[in-house]
């Protein structure tokens, strides 16, 4: 283990990657938090807004939004100031206007609680002031007004996940699923085996799909789905390893001390297996978030009110042209994520390779 | 130990085979590469069932009606009609000069063999249940009565005569319909199935086929013998299906692409500011509606559905999130419709959105929901696709505002239709319709209690039974335009389905094809379109 | 030699046979059918499509029917494509998939393999972590992301390559959909060129070697051998992959392949069509990875052919 960790310490990429890994991920576990925005919540006045620094509702875009609103309580405005973050702006209808209607100003995502100043022309004319709120989305916002950075972390979590526990079942299958046919043999061993090349020989796009289908889809399923087509890797490299594990000494001296099958398989075959495994793991990990965002594109990917990275990226993807933030941001993570693993992966295979001691 | 030098030679040799690779961009002259939104699945007018196949066998064939490039009913192989007074007998005068593609005359036979193909039960025709105006062909199609009793005759070559079971004020517009159009009956005798494949298929329309490639074109050609071949403008057209509309647009914007006819409507405010006035929207004959299962309490309250559908911001979704290749629907018939007159309209377009959502408190308040109540939860129920995923997400955001959860059940697109088609238990279900004729009654049928297919919701109202009834045994045009607008009117009131939106078309027109007018058919003939060079 | 590939061809029947059987009766339990549209049919029409496709009769019954048509080399008709047969359908679609893969594999293995080599040479120089940092890359970012910007870049920008169709494969055509294609593949085979060959490379003999003197191109056409074992290996299912066509590349390019067969067929319930691809994808799969295992054989004299 020390070992291990001194390789990975002279490894400065690598030291980089796993730091870069870890701040993504506490970036997206406390991120959310902290923007400011809740993730589901829509923002209807200020869809496909660029990403900046700058507060929302810009300077110029007040009049309009103002033009729009009193469309909706049938009155028309003019003489906007905008001042020391206040507006102020009188109102005019042909007939009295209704005070209730000034609460679309604070519902409207760009203003405060209204007050009436003056009230001329029997009601006809309100002079109206009200605070311009002030939101900024860091990183823009999406088709339905959603702050992305928030978003972007939140799905983080989700495909975070997507890819440690896929991976996990697809180990957890591959590894017993490969001790016991490398280390059971003959018969069984080839049996096994051919069931192996049956699922490789089934395209496994469609094997999701299907999953997918089937049940009724949700995050779980796709866990399981992409778990299900990517043990088979796993399963060959173990039965590999274990048919040469099978040979050496100290598993014919503990089968001759009378060790039950279970016995041998769970405490001298699998724990000799793992350093391949875990180097095949880590970099099982940036696959599935990869296969995930193509079920995405497909649109069979994670579904509202959750979000992935995949998903953010597939639907960026189609708005390239017209809004790119909605693609960079979450691509910038996923990329920065998957080169980590696989920097961090090539270095831990690199570390655990035994040949390594003989230097 | 250097660098492989052939092999760093071989990548600059790629690179600049690469720059000398000529863009195939400009067509062979006078080829209108058409964007169509999916790719036929087959070119048999008896089996079609979509919009992209109707596209393309309108070019092919022409019906005794046929509409020109602005949606307009225009006399196709017949030259001439009449319609006897009770308004069920009508009479057809042939074209003399109208010809298949192989020469052949077309003839009023060619009709009668036509009509009875579709209706034949072993055809298995999707749509046959367009044609069941004319006497004998619900029979026929049911394979209760033979071929011959449908009331299609010809009595000389030129002179067609079919007779309706009830007066029918939109049926000639039925015939401009793909189930109408004619087949060649030779072909389809030595043929078979097989009748529509290039170098087999002989059409009378203004173009024939040359070529088909799955996934990648089909390629038509202007037909010689077409009685107005001479004013036919574009020699040849590829239909090209666009399933992925993002990158569709990238190629229009290449040069690759004429014109499209599907949009992404998430993208409508960047397509505009790209291409000004070659984004052309206009009407269309569709409805995106929310259905209620009507067997599941609490759906089966009307104070439920009405408070939901309250509170529904359609400006919002049309305009924003649709970009304006919506509209926003207070009723269930589109804008625009023949025989009848404007809809009745949900209440409440007009009044404040806060009153309306006061409204909707109080009805939720009234059913026994809400503060003092018990929480409403909806289970609402979509097949897959960006569009309705952002739709869904933005009415459960609306309906979180009155205190409503939403929960969303989503599958792809077969298993949503199968399981409504099955008429299984779902709370709110998306629906949407795209009518076949212009008229009313091709919208409010959908709720007839009868309707076992198309009504997932089990709507069951006799008063509004009752009056589809009256109006379909009504010959004057007013009076069933006021059964229909009751009728309407009821199921307004009853609310079974929440109208959300109606469709619009959608298109980009490059500005060298001309002769494009949106109209409410979304009828673009070729053969009134121009291509300049 | 000729022993083992019959053995296992012989092997492959019933591989191919649990295929056929689990993905036939996959499709067919799956909910929905070929005929259920957003507008649902009426129940006479549904009843007699299904009687006409023998939909009515036992599913067992129809396996087996399907299984004797299959023996004949009969697809069956497609559900989606009413005009033509499911064979017709992948005799059009195989060829523009294997041109698009064929080319594909090429420049991956070509890019994959050079850049690999020249990275291991001198290992942490200049090339070794371009290459390290390239592959990275090329295995984070998705194919349907790098498409679209390929498209953006040489179609729309610099105006050189067009950005979709197929034109009956004209060179210009291919250029963008095979890049799209390739450089993954050619990411996943520069890293494990590099990482093997560059293992193989401080093995003790080569160092001898090296210590003796050798020329620097002796000695690596001896570490290649050894070195390109692990590429071989994986070569059969990169293949296959490939030549059986790509969903996103076919649909961002607008192609007509067998890869949007595949996922339109599953989702259309096509269900011949998705038979139909997933029995010519099962053969490539098998009949490749018999030809990598061969391959490997033929470098590695050592490796003993296992069934």
């Amino acid at each position: 283990m020390r070992r291990i960790a001194r390789s990975l310490a002279r490894n400065r990429p690598a030291l980089l990657a796993l730091g870069l890994l870890v701040a993504i991920v506490l970036t997206c576990c406390i991120g959310p938090a902290l923007t400011g925005h809740a993730p589901e919540r829509i923002y209807p006045d200020l869809v496909r807004i660029a990403p900046g620094l700058a507060p929302h509702p810009r300077p110029e875009t007040v009049v309009p939004a103002l033009e729009g609103l009193a469309f909706r309580m049938r009155a028309s405005v003019s003489d906007v100031i905008v001042r020391d973050g206040h507006v102020r702006f009188v109102l005019t209808a042909p007939a009295p206007i209704d005070a209730r209607v000034l609460t679309y100003l604070p519902r409207s995502d760009l203003f405060g609680p209204a007050q009436i100043l003056a009230r001329e022309a029997e009601g006809r004319r309100l002079v109206v002031t009200a605070p311009v709120l002030a939101r900024t989305f860091l990183l823009g916002t999406d088709g339905l007004g959603r702050d992305l950075l928030t978003r972007t972390l939140v799905a983080g979590r989700v495909s975070l996940v997507i890819g440690l526990v896929a991976t996990g079942v697809a180990l957890a299958i591959g590894l017993t699923y490969g001790a016991v046919a490398g280390y059971a043999g003959g018969r069984i061993d080839a049996a096994m085996m051919r069931l192996v090349d049956v699922l490789y020989a089934l395209p496994f796009v469609f094997f999701v799909i299907m999953l997918l289908v089937f049940f009724e889809a949700g995050l779980g399923l796709i866990l399981v789905a992409i778990g299900a087509v990517e043990w088979l890797d796993m399963a060959r490299m173990v039965r590999a390893q274990t048919l040469s594990l099978r040979q050496r000494d100290f598993i014919r001296a503990a089968e001759a001390l009378g060790l039950s099958s279970a016995t041998i398989l769970a405490r001298h075959i699998v724990p000799n297996t793992l350093g391949p495994v875990v180097v095949a793991a880590t970099l099982l990990v940036p696959k599935v978030i990869l296969l995930e965002s193509f079920l995405s594109f497909l649109g069979l990917g994670v579904q509202e009110p959750e979000t992935s990275w995949g998903a953010l990226i597939a639907e960026g993807a189609r708005a390239l042209e017209s809004a790119p933030w909605m693609l960079a941001a979450p691509a910038a993570f996923l990329v920065a994520t998957l080169l980590s693993l696989n920097i961090l992966g090539d270095a831990l295979g690199q570390a655990l390779d035994p040949r390594r001691d003989s230097r | 130990m250097t660098a492989p030098d052939p092999y760093r030679r071989r990548c600059l040799a790629g690179l600049a085979a690469l720059a000398l690779v000529r863009p195939a961009r400009a067509a062979p002259a006078g080829l209108y590469r058409r964007g169509n939104d999916a790719d036929p699945g087959t070119l048999d007018p008896h089996r079609a069932s979509t919009t992209a196949e109707a596209h393309i066998l309108r070019d092919l064939y022409e019906g005794l009606l046929t509409y020109d490039n602005h949606g307009r009913l225009i006399p196709g192989v017949a030259e001439a009609w009449t319609v006897s007074p009770d308004g069920l007998t009508y009479t057809f005068t042939l074209r003399a000069t109208a010809r298949w593609s192989n020469g052949d005359p077309v003839v009023a036979d060619d009709f009668v063999f036509a009509l009875s193909r579709i209706l034949d039960p072993a055809l298995g025709a999707k749509y046959a249940e367009v044609l069941f105006p004319i006497r004998g062909a619900r029979a026929v199609a049911r394979g209760e009565a033979a071929a011959d009793t449908l009331a299609v005759t010809a009595p000389s070559p030129r002179t067609l005569i079919i007779t309706l079971a009830q007066p029918t004020p939109y049926f000639l517009e039925l015939l401009t319909h793909f189930v109408a159009l004619p087949v060649h009956p030779a072909t389809v005798r030595r043929w078979g199935d097989a009748f529509t494949r290039p170098g087999n298929l002989v059409s009378n329309g203004a173009y024939v086929l040359r070529d088909v490639v799955p996934n990648d074109r089909v390629l038509v050609e202007r037909n010689p013998h077409f009685h107005a071949a001479a004013e036919v403008a574009i020699p040849s057209v590829a239909f090209l299906p666009t399933p992925d509309l993002a990158s569709a647009v990238r190629r229009y914007a290449g040069g690759e692409i004429d014109s499209l006819a599907d949009l992404p409507g998430d993208q409508m405010a960047s397509l505009k500011a790209r291409f000004g006035g070659q984004v052309v929207l206009g009407p269309s004959l569709g409805l995106y509606a929310l259905a209620f299962d009507l067997r599941r309490p609490p759906f089966d309250d009307v104070r439920v559905r009405r408070a939901l559908s309250l509170v529904i911001d359609r400006e919002f979704l049309a305009e924003r999130l649709w970009g304006g290749t919506m509209a926003p629907a207070y009723s269930l018939c589109p804008p625009g419709l023949e025989h009848y007159r404007p809809s009745p309209e949900l209440a409440g377009r007009d009044s404040l959105p806060i009153d309306r959502e006061d409204e909707a408190r109080s009805l939720l308040a009234q059913a026994g929901f809400g503060p003092g109540g018990r929480p409403l939860t909806v289970k609402y129920r979509f097949n897959t696709s960006d569009n309705n995923r952002n739709t869904a997400v933005a009415i459960a955001e609306m309906w979180r505002g009155i205190g409503v959860t939403t929960r969303f059940t989503y599958t792809d697109a077969k298993t949503h239709f199968a399981y409504l088609r099955d008429g299984r238990p779902f709370e709110v279900a998306r629906v949407s319709w795209i009518a076949d004729y212009a008229d009313p009654q091709n919208f409010l049928f959908l709720l007839q209690g009868d309707n076992d297919t198309l009504n997932p919701g089990h709507y069951a109202n006799p008063a509004y039974d009752a009056l589809m009834r009256a109006a379909a045994a009504e010959t004057d045009l007013a009076r069933r335009a006021d059964l229909l607008f009751r009728a309407e009117t009821l199921a307004l009131a009853d609310l079974p389905w929440i109208p959300v939106m109606h469709t619009r078309s959608k298109a980009l027109i490059s500005p060298r094809l001309s002769g494009y007018h949106p109209n409410l058919r979304n009828a673009a003939p070729t053969r009134f379109l121009r291509l300049a060079p | 030699m000729i022993g083992f590939i019959l053995r296992r061809l012989l092997q492959a029947i019933p591989t191919l046979l649990a295929v056929v059987t689990v993905s036939f009766f996959l499709i067919r339990l799956a909910p929905g059918g070929p005929f259920d549209l957003e507008r649902p049919l009426a129940p006479a029409a549904m009843a007699q499509l299904r009687k006409t496709y023998g939909f009515d009769q036992p599913l067992g019954m129809q396996f087996v029917h399907y299984l004797g048509a299959l023996a004949r080399g009969d697809f069956g008709p497609s559900f989606s494509f009413r005009d033509v047969s499911v064979g017709e359908l992948l005799a059009r679609g195989l060829p523009v998939s294997m041109t698009i893969g064929g080319l594909a594999l090429v420049l991956a293995l070509g890019l994959g393999l050079g850049l690999g080599v020249g990275a291991a040479l001198r290992p942490a120089g200049l090339l070794d972590r371009m290459v390290g940092l390239g592959a990275g890359l090329g295995l984070a970012v998705p194919t349907f992301v790098v498409a679209p910007l390929l498209q953006i870049v040489f179609g729309l920008g610099l105006r050189w390559l067009p950005l979709g169709g197929w034109e009956s494969g004209a060179p210009s055509h291919l250029v963008l959909p095979v890049l799209t294609l390739a450089l993954p593949q050619a990411a996943i085979l520069a890293r494990l060129t590099r990482v093997s060959l560059r293992e193989t490379l401080s093995l003790p003999h080569i160092r001898t070697q090296r210590a003796m003197g050798l020329p620097a191109h002796r000695i690596v056409r001896h570490a290649l051998r050894a070195g390109l074992l692990p590429v071989t290996a994986i070569l059969g299912s990169t293949a296959a992959s490939l030549l059986t066509g790509s969903v996103v590349v076919e649909t961002l390019f607008g192609l007509p392949g067998l890869g949007r067969y595949f996922v339109d067929g599953a989702l259309n319930r096509d269900y011949t069509l998705v038979m139909g691809t997933v029995v010519l994808v099962a053969v490539f799969v098998v009949v490749l990875n018999l030809v990598a295992d061969v391959l490997c054989a033929l470098l590695d004299p050592r490796l003993r052919l296992s069934p």
